[in-house]
């Protein structure tokens, strides 16, 4: 563990923690618990600064799975640190925000909170791991938590079709990017991100290098929302807006952009990558900015330009790939400057749109509205967010003095260096490159303006606003201004990021470049002279403002694109129709009879267990070591196969449980003959007492009919059951015939005395060495017994099942009446039976440790005792007899074999140890005691209390 | 031996699953209580027969049974009771709610 983990791990803890805090302190907004956390986490990581920037790396490793090569380790360069600063630094403001904008008495704001966390921690996760399935697990944490935030208004159906749509698509593109790292291992046998960067060389021709870039790709642009997988972002804007701000512009679709960033080492100097980054990124420029025009949601419209700025953060990713191409050249420094660019609009991207989106939340929550037709001249009663806004968009807009002037510029001057490029086809189509850049920055102005003017200027329209405007209280106001105020003042002095940040992040997605250069030299200046890039943004400014005067009339701007045919209806057909198809084969085999899915199971069974055996040849018979075979038990198994070959000819039920009873105890002879005498005790008392219960239970149920079936029927179930038949009668034969390996009951008979102190190795197994076993198994026996007193009890409340038929009571009785004339024999024989029962149930869990008996037999017979007081008795007096709720018993039990356990912790043993000694006892001579006697008092207690629970419940029903 | 048990334990097995195919709840719970049955003696023949003492080592002989399995069986017998029994609660309980024990009639609803 270092400082690294707990920074991670932080938020997942305040996550736990928020909750409990918040019932603690009911009066305050959670979100002022919460803010620490982020708060804290940037000072950590804004100190670790100096340290990154002299190149030094951290690192540390915590073993997680170390046999599949899955470590929890942890690695902050320039890149993580670089999102660290963001995640934090806006998490911070976002949570600031938030307190102001969800209100305490009517949101569920703790709830929000968690959620919120989790998407941190998963975040710093995502950048900050080194290893590929940690990341990943990291990646898809993110997109539960997005898709719990989005869905945070669940009553909404919009949130619920936002959220769902966000999560398909990027776990969708987290699957593929999953496979994608699959396939890195595959090639270099390793998870982690360094080393696999160390062999980049290595696999730079394996085949399936194309491959694991096409799939990681997929999961960068899908997440990254690049055209075609932008569709989920303007849905994801049903969340609230704070959530928008952080996760869907600043943080989490930005993860894409790392994802590219941080392989870029591996797999850029290709033509594949270059292409397939720069053209889905300048696409999703043009595309996003154009479609942003045409929105009249502010949010929307935000939505789509995070689309189109995010393609441009991505197309910048894939002009600097050129330089892996040109490394050691004199170029690759000018080809390396779009990386600089990339990672300064990155951090631009994060200042001016968080703006943006928190002046778009105050709009609504001071207005009541986002659609910019019913907005307009808000400029008097919002003062300060209009400055906000006005900041946030100019910078969007690429004007001077804000920060996005310059990364826009930087971005032109790398687009125009394309020109320069001769390799990958690149003479033929340079020329797009600076054109697109440049169109899609007309609309980027364009758009600004619009989202800026058409909110805050011209015509107030209060009869269609749902409040009267006002402006927005300190604490919404604060995060915006800091964010304007750092996007001025990364605009005039952008030195102050050169070297801290820019540059080690550059470092990190250019390394082999930086080896043989030494420092990158990142030089971004105000004004660097009448250039190219300059004019361009005139002409910007100048195009730009003809289509704002022009916007109201060119339909081609203002009207929706494409009504009919889009990708959002692609996206809701197809989902339609899987559905439609999943159900339709659904259908089809899932009739809703039990019976058939009984034969679907086990023919299955069959064919599949048959198939199997077959193949690995395992039909072997060898008779030689067979044991000998007397006439009396050829007679027993006679016996037993006549009764259950009888069973299914049964015409009465009376008759059908007898023969099942007979087919046990002749199961119990077998036990005897097979030299197992606790298993013959068990089964023998077991059978009595169940078929006391199969006749108390179906003293009521109708006769037994002859099924009625059709012949075809009846052959496939003869043919199934006969096939099991045979199938288990060969694999018992050849499970007997041959030993793949060597038992482990050797261990058990040596050490049974040795180390339990046990003779009854059976017993000893029982308590001892597989005790967790045994303790689990009472829990399940209670949790039976507890699930039949619910059914009985619960049930009795009628119609709690919410069954329509109405119930024909078939009881003509409502209590066991015993035929009168056997009472006072059965009474006066019981008296004496019942106390002998008793007391050689006692004798038989005492000697359990070294002979035949324990728990299990012992208070099986204890309850048989009992249940043979009641039939003598009556329910009524032995419950004044014996006034014990066996329910407390069995709890009881369980309670010391659990303590029992839990005791040998003082002795510093794991669970369950037992220790045990010998002592001299007056009358009893010298006696062993063990603690396994203990836990054992606790499986009879356990037992008695049980079975007594299930007969005094039914009996008392009935 | 083993043989005519593996055949035993087959017959077991048959009629088990016959029972379990049928409509009527009872002949079910019959069925899976033979089945459970089977599945005791399969266990105990798989490894091996009256190779030795009962696993007793009060009885001082060369060599014992196999006692795993019959520590497996004992945990079985008694969980199959506790089965067993919720069983045959939950088919009286629906018996009595619904009027019927034939499974053909005790389909959900279409649409659930």
């Amino acid at each position: 563990m270092s400082l690294l983990h707990a920074a991670i791990l932080l938020p997942f803890i305040l996550a736990v923690g928020i909750p409990l805090l918040s019932s603690l302190l009911r009066s305050a907004h959670t979100g002022w618990f919460v803010l620490p956390g982020p708060a804290l986490l940037f000072a950590y990581f804004l100190s670790r600064i100096p340290a990154v920037q002299e190149g030094q790396s951290i690192t540390a490793a915590v073993r997680w799975i170390p046999s599949l090569g899955i470590d929890f380790t942890v690695y902050l360069d320039g890149l993580g640190l670089l999102f660290a600063l963001l995640i934090t630094g806006l998490g911070s403001l976002v949570v600031l925000y938030s307190i102001f904008y969800l209100d305490k008495s009517k949101e569920a704001v703790d709830r929000f909170y968690v959620y919120l966390l989790l998407f941190m921690g998963a975040m710093l996760g995502v950048v900050i791991s080194d290893n590929l399935m940690v990341l990943y697990g990291f990646w898809e944490f993110t997109s539960i938590s997005s898709f719990l935030l989005i869905a945070f208004w669940h009553r909404r159906e919009r949130s619920r079709y936002g959220a769902l749509k966000s999560m398909l698509i990027t776990v969708f593109g987290g699957f593929a990017m999953l496979a994608g790292f699959i396939l890195l291992y595959l090639m270099t046998g390793t998870f982690s991100i360094r080393e696999i960067i160390g062999q980049a060389d290595a696999i730079a021709n394996h085949a399936l290098l194309l491959p694991a870039m096409l799939l990681i790709l997929l999961g960068a642009f899908t997440k990254s929302a690049q055209f075609p997988f932008h569709i989920w972002l303007p849905d994801a804007m049903e969340a609230p807006t704070p959530v928008s701000a952080y996760l869907h512009s600043a943080t989490m679709v930005k993860a894409g952009l790392y994802l590219v960033a941080r392989f870029s080492p591996v797999f850029a100097g290709g033509a594949e990558w270059f292409w397939l980054v720069s053209g889905f990124g300048l696409f999703s420029l043009v595309y996003g900015s154009y479609r942003a025009i045409k929105q009249t949601d502010l949010k929307a419209l935000l939505a789509f330009s995070t689309v189109s700025q995010l393609g441009l953060i991505m197309s910048l990713l894939g002009f600097g790939s050129a330089a892996a191409y040109y490394s050691g050249t004199g170029d690759y420094q000018l080809y390396a400057a779009a990386i600089a660019a990339a990672v300064f609009h990155l951090i631009n991207h994060a200042i001016f749109k968080g703006a943006l989106f928190m002046v778009a939340g105050i709009v609504d929550h001071e207005t009541g509205t986002r659609d910019i037709r019913k907005l307009g001249g808000l400029m008097a009663f919002m003062p300060v967010t209009f400055s906000a806004a006005l900041i946030g968009a100019f910078s969007l807009a690429g004007l001077p003095p804000f920060n996005g002037f310059l990364s826009k510029e930087m971005f032109f001057r790398a687009a125009l260096q394309m020109l320069r490029m001769d390799i990958w086809n690149m003479q033929t189509w340079s020329v797009l490159f600076p054109v697109v850049a440049w169109t899609g920055s007309v609309f980027t102005f364009l758009y600004s303006m619009l989202l800026l003017f058409r909110t805050f200027t011209g015509k107030l329209q209060p009869d269609k606003l749902e409040k009267k405007p006002h402006e927005a209280p300190l604490g919404m106001l604060l995060p915006p201004l800091v964010l304007g105020l750092l996007a001025v003042v990364f605009g005039l002095f952008p030195n102050l990021l050169a070297y801290t940040l820019i540059e080690p992040a550059v470092a990190s997605i250019l390394p082999r470049e930086l080896s043989a250069a030494g420092k990158f030299k990142v030089d971004i200046y105000f004004w660097h002279g009448w250039t190219a890039e300059l004019f361009m943004t005139i002409a910007i400014v100048a195009a730009g403002t003809i289509l704002y005067k022009l916007y109201r009339r060119l339909t081609v701007l203002n009207r929706p694109l494409l009504r009919r045919i889009s990708l959002n209806a692609a996206y809701d057909g197809g989902l339609r129709s899987l559905e439609m198809a999943s159900q339709r084969l659904t259908n089809a085999y899932m009739t809703g009879s039990v019976r058939r899915y009984l034969i679907y199971i086990l023919t299955f069974f069959i064919v599949a267990l048959g198939l199997t055996m077959i193949g690995s040849d395992a039909f072997r018979f060898d008779t030689s070591g067979y044991a000998d075979m007397s006439a009396y038990e050829a007679a027993v198994a006679a016996a037993l196969i006549l009764a259950a070959v009888a069973v299914p000819f049964a015409r009465s039920r009376l008759t059908a449980i007898i023969l099942t009873g007979a087919v046990g105890y002749m199961v119990t002879l077998f036990f005897v003959l097979f030299r197992a005498p606790d298993l013959a005790l068990t089964q023998m008392i077991v059978e009595t007492v169940s078929v006391t219960l199969f006749l108390l239970c179906f003293y009521h149920l109708p006769k037994l009919r002859r099924e009625k079936l059709n012949v075809r029927f009846k052959l496939t179930h003869v043919l199934i059951s006969a096939g099991v038949g045979i199938l288990v009668t060969l694999i018992a034969l050849s499970a007997s015939g041959s030993r793949a390996f060597d038992s482990i009951s050797d261990y058990y008979l040596a050490e049974s005395y040795n180390s339990a102190g046990g003779r009854n190795v059976v017993n000893v197994i029982l308590v001892d060495f597989r005790g967790f076993d045994t303790l689990l198994e009472i829990m399940v026996l209670g949790i039976a017994s507890l699930g039949i007193y619910a059914l009985i009890k619960l049930g009795a409340d009628s119609g709690a099942g919410g069954l329509q038929t109405p119930a024909p009571r078939p009881a003509k009785q409502t209590s066991i009446r015993l035929p009168a004339s056997n009472d006072v024999i059965l009474r006066t024989v019981s008296k004496g039976a019942i106390t002998i029962i008793l007391f050689y149930s006692w004798y038989l869990f005492y000697a359990g440790h070294h002979n035949p008996g324990g728990g299990f037999i012992g208070g099986l017979l204890t309850a048989s005792a009992l249940v043979l007081m009641s039939m003598a008795f009556g329910m009524k007096l032995s419950t004044r007899i014996l006034p014990v709720d066996f329910r407390r018993v069995m709890a009881l039990g369980l309670l010391v074999a659990l303590l029992t356990g839990i005791g040998s912790f003082a002795f510093d043993a794991p669970f369950l140890s037992h220790a045990y000694d010998y002592f001299d006892l007056p009358l009893l001579g010298e006696i062993g005691l063990a603690t396994a006697v203990l836990f054992d008092l606790g499986v009879y207690l356990a037992v008695v209390g049980v079975t007594m629970t299930i007969i005094y419940t039914i009996g008392r029903d009935i | 031996m083993e043989l005519f048990m593996s055949l035993t334990i087959g017959v077991l097995f048959a009629v088990g699953v016959y029972l379990i195919l049928s409509k009527s709840l009872l002949r079910i719970i019959l069925g899976t209580s033979l089945l459970t049955q089977g599945v005791h003696l399969l266990l105990l023949t798989m490894s091996r027969l009256k190779t030795g003492a009962p696993p007793l080592l009060g009885e001082k002989a060369d060599a014992y049974v196999d006692p795993l399995p019959q520590a497996l069986i004992l945990t079985s017998i008694v969980i199959s009771f506790g089965v067993t029994s919720f069983f045959f609660v939950l088919a009286y309980k629906a018996y009595q709610k619904l009027g019927t024990d034939n499974m053909e009639e005790l389909r959900g609803d279409e649409h659930e």
